[in-house]
């Protein structure tokens, strides 16, 4: 009697998260599929969502494969874009943050607390807020500029907030650094100094202690630091909105954005999210599985 | 013998310490080396933000040009000044609702799973746990996009606006009570629970006499990210937002920020820092009396990991 009541305790005290998570996680992701796979009304353009899987057409997601890799492939630059800068923005973190992390677990000695809660520190500063920070230096007549151009002294006009490139890929950098710093401190804090110590004892110095104990140890801190990045870098659309807002900086996160907002394209915007879901389901499952070890682990 | 020994002696320390000499100078150099990188990096990261927050000061109507200290963009503006423009008001106000709303709802349903999860085995808990870290890492856009055609399309009693944004964030969020609270329960382990039972407790009571009360630390790092990480959230309260009565202090940022704003905009901007810096610094002293009673590290390394 009592045995049964402890059994049924736990499937008790879950219920509740799993409830949720099926009701709004699992369906909504289900109803994207539907109207993704269903057609749009002819004449009010809006979408209709086939509930059936048998019935669901293919119509919405030719449109998007045509203009990811058909003949008016105008999808493709920004899937590249975002490639590239997803690429560029995350190695750039992982040489800022590495340095950091490894100074703030490792040197930073009694100014340890200090230093880490200023790394903590941009968390809780919104996000909208440090971009618009950005926007604020890098607007014509901003601080930015006035440095550059020493006052106005010398004639140069950059112009940062439409359509450069190297802004978008700084602001994801600014951004997003803070969330690979902190899994990296945690794996480098992990590293035992006596290993350290028995690594020099063994004649490591110099480079051969970082490229043979610090670096394979924290193999883990950076997987899961940069996919903690890059995933929702995949889907960000408002960096570029904010520090751009112009087409040749547009990412994927843009062209699913811009068809969510102009009407008719709701089907649209969700076949592209399905795809994206669909190349990102890979490096999720890995970091779930990645997370389940440390857990192990610990 | 003791001649020859006594050169050698000397040789072998003064190299020995010479070695070691050379070894602390070549690592001191690397200390200022990072060292200097990490100051470099945290000017960088802070700088913006601290300008940001100076020009919510400013007299004038510039966010570049300083014209003197004045609170005109907090009270004083007839039209402009937080206090005096409706939509920063209303838009301040939500935010901090759905922080708040978020919050309740989000921790209590993360924890009581976290635990469910630490005994329960088989495949309807794991999968639940697998589902659980994909919210985690998903693109915020796909839970955003999935609700809001779960709203429009699907016929719920629900519209959009106030309860589909807390929805959204609640899901976004549940991962992290989750997660910081299973850590911890394995880190506690099953015997405190076991000798509770041997002293007669129900398996209930052993979880809220015993185990609840060790899980408070975890519990409160779960609450105050959560806490932070909403009054942050953009995308989520942006897609299932109704009308203006529901927009936070990020969506305002994000509209009025490339059109020529006032300090107003970093005025708000200054507001949400400091509520939220004032709920990290009480939950920081709150989490160190408890983490200290238990016996708990209770640095801000233990506080920073578990984020």
């Amino acid at each position: 009697m009592k045995d049964r009541s402890t059994r049924l305790l736990w499937p008790i005290l879950g219920l509740p998260a799993i409830v949720w998570i099926v009701l709004f996680f699992l369906i909504p992701l289900y109803v994207v599929l539907c109207v993704a796979f269903g057609t749009v009304d002819p004449i009010f353009r809006s979408p209709i969502p086939i509930w059936n899987p048998l019935e669901w057409q293919f119509t919405q997601v030719g449109v998007v494969w045509d203009r990811l890799v058909g003949p008016d492939n105008f999808y493709l630059p920004a899937v590249l874009r975002t490639l590239l800068y997803v690429t560029i923005a995350v190695t750039a973190c992982l040489l800022i943050s590495f340095p950091v992390a490894y100074f703030t677990a490792r040197y930073a000695g009694k100014y340890r607390g200090l230093v880490l809660a200023l790394l903590i520190a941009p968390f809780w500063i919104s996000y909208m807020m440090r971009m618009l920070a950005w926007i604020n230096l890098l607007q014509p007549e901003g601080l930015v500029n006035t440095i550059i151009t020493m006052g106005g002294l010398i004639p140069i006009d950059i112009n940062w907030l439409s359509g450069n490139p190297f802004t978008v890929v700084m602001g994801l950098i600014y951004g997003y650094v803070p969330y690979m710093l902190l899994p990296l401190f945690a794996a480098l804090d992990r590293i035992s100094p006596s290993l350290i110590e028995a690594a020099r004892d063994l004649g490591a110095t110099g480079f051969d202690l970082f490229r043979r104990v610090i670096l394979p140890m924290s193999v883990p801190g950076i997987v899961a630091g940069s996919l903690l990045i890059a995933l929702p870098m995949m889907g960000d659309y408002f960096t570029s909105d904010m520090l751009s807002k112009s087409p040749n900086t547009a990412m994927i996160g843009n062209l699913i954005n811009l068809s969510i907002v102009s009407p008719g394209q709701a089907g649209q915007a969700g076949a592209l999210l399905i795809l994206v879901l669909l190349v990102l389901l890979v490096p999720m499952v890995l970091y779930t599985r990645s997370n389940a070890r440390a857990e192990v682990r610990s | 013998m003791t001649v020859s020994a006594a050169p050698a002696e000397a040789i072998l320390e003064e190299s020995g310490v010479r070695r070691r000499r050379r070894l602390r100078g070549s690592s001191d150099a690397r200390a200022y080396g990072l060292g200097t990188i990490t100051i470099i990096y945290l000017l960088w990261a802070l700088v913006p933000v601290a300008i940001t927050v100076l020009f919510s000061f400013n007299e004038g109507r510039s966010r570049s040009t300083w014209q003197g200290f004045s609170l005109r963009w907090y009270t004083w503006d007839p039209t402009g000044s937080v206090i005096n423009d409706e939509s920063i008001r209303t838009a301040l106000t939500h935010t901090v609702t759905l922080a708040v709303i978020a919050t309740i709802i989000t921790v209590p349903l993360g924890v009581l799973f976290a635990l469910a999860l630490d005994r329960w085995r088989g495949r309807i808990p794991a999968g639940a746990n697998f589902l659980a870290l994909i919210t985690f890492v998903i693109p915020e856009i796909a839970l955003a996009i999935g609700l809001l055609f779960m709203v429009t399309y699907l016929a719920t009693p629900f519209g959009l606006g106030t309860w589909a944004q807390v929805i959204g964030l609640v899901t976004f969020q549940l991962a992290y009570p989750i997660v910081i609270c299973r850590a911890r329960l394995l880190t506690i382990g099953t015997h405190y629970e076991e000798a509770a039972r041997d002293l007669g407790a129900s398996a209930l009571g052993a979880v809220r006499r015993v185990i609840l009360p060790m899980l408070f630390p975890a519990i409160l790092v779960s609450a105050i990210l959560v806490f932070a990480d909403v009054l942050d959230d953009f995308v989520i309260v942006r897609y299932l937002s109704s009308d203006a009565s529901t927009e936070t202090t990020s969506m305002r940022i994000y509209q009025t920020a490339r059109a020529a704003p006032t300090p107003a905009l970093n005025a708000m901007a200054t507001i949400i820092l400091v509520v939220s810096t004032l709920v990290i610094v009480l939950g920081w002293l709150l989490y160190r009396r408890w983490s200290k009673r238990q016996g708990q590290a209770s640095d801000l390394g233990s506080f920073a990991g578990t984020l």
